[in-house]
């Protein structure tokens, strides 16, 4: 008996797989962002499926609104118009497919047998209230100071691409 | 079909991850394989998220590991465009065939 929230569930695993497949396969640049797109969307969706609607929000806004946006502008910026990518030597696809279908196999199995303990411990609400008061918190189990460290590594990143992408000037003589 | 659970989760997460490995060992293009990076780090999220829902719904830790991978991998995507950006203008290619400078 399938209800709803489990056709939702395939559904989602279902765009997800799918687009990731053909972002990687396919041999117009653009259309690979935008598969990319549409499986962090479906990723996004499981998020909301699991009911981390935070982690949901998070996922849209950087990921969806912001790096595939960036990588759709350097597409503009550095490949020529509807000109596709060189064709891969067959050799390398095979092994590559093989090396990772093995990979995956092993994995899964490893998965399967592993039985994995229920948990013990009563369900915390994830909230946003919640979230925050365990980001902010400098006690146990907080966060205070791997934020701090995030925005330094921010910042730093930000400062790092304007000096790198900065055009040099021509040298004066 | 059964309900979906942690193993169809676990299931959806490691597929993707060795699709963007097949996509980093197959690709030649720079941008093309930031895109199979940035799959391969999806993937790991979508693990720590199920573990915590389904393993240690009493904790958040996961939930934060994924706020940080998501930051991190915005500042390393930001970084790497800001490279091929410099790069194509010096090389005017961002195939890695081309690009072997620092290569012997």
């Amino acid at each position: 008996m399938m209800n709803g929230s489990t056709i939702i569930f395939y559904l989602l695993a279902l765009q997800t797989l799918t687009c990731g497949l053909l972002s990687v396969s396919t041999r117009q640049i653009f259309r690979a962002a935008i598969y990319l797109l549409f499986s962090l969307i479906g990723i996004a969706g499981i998020y909301f499926w699991l009911q981390y609607q935070f982690i949901a929000a998070v996922q849209i806004v950087v990921y969806v609104g912001g790096i595939v946006v960036l990588i759709i502008f350097s597409i503009f910026l550095t490949q020529q118009a509807g000109e596709k990518l060189p064709k891969q030597r067959l050799g390398r696809k095979i092994f590559s497919a093989l090396a990772v279908f093995c990979a995956f196999a092993l994995t899964m199995l490893q998965v399967y047998q592993h039985d994995f303990n229920s948990p013990a411990e009563a369900a915390q609400p994830v909230t946003v209230l919640n979230i925050g008061k365990n980001m902010m918190s400098v006690g146990d189990g907080g966060y205070a100071l791997p934020f701090e460290i995030i925005s330094m590594l921010l910042l730093a990143a930000m400062i790092g691409c304007i000096v790198i992408a900065l055009r040099s000037k021509p040298e004066k003589t | 079909m059964m309900e979906p659970g942690l193993y169809h989760i676990l299931f959806i997460s490691a597929a993707l991850f060795f699709i963007g490995v097949y996509g980093f060992l197959t690709r030649r293009n720079l941008i093309t394989m930031l895109m199979s990076i940035e799959l391969i780090l999806n993937s790991v999220n979508l693990n720590f998220i199920a573990f915590n829902k389904y393993l240690w719904p009493g904790k958040m830790d996961g939930l934060f590991f994924v706020v940080f991978i998501i930051a991190i991998a915005a500042a390393e995507a930001a970084v790497a465009i800001a490279i091929i950006i410099n790069l194509y203008r010096s090389h005017h290619s961002i195939d890695v065939v081309n690009d072997e400078d620092l290569k012997y």
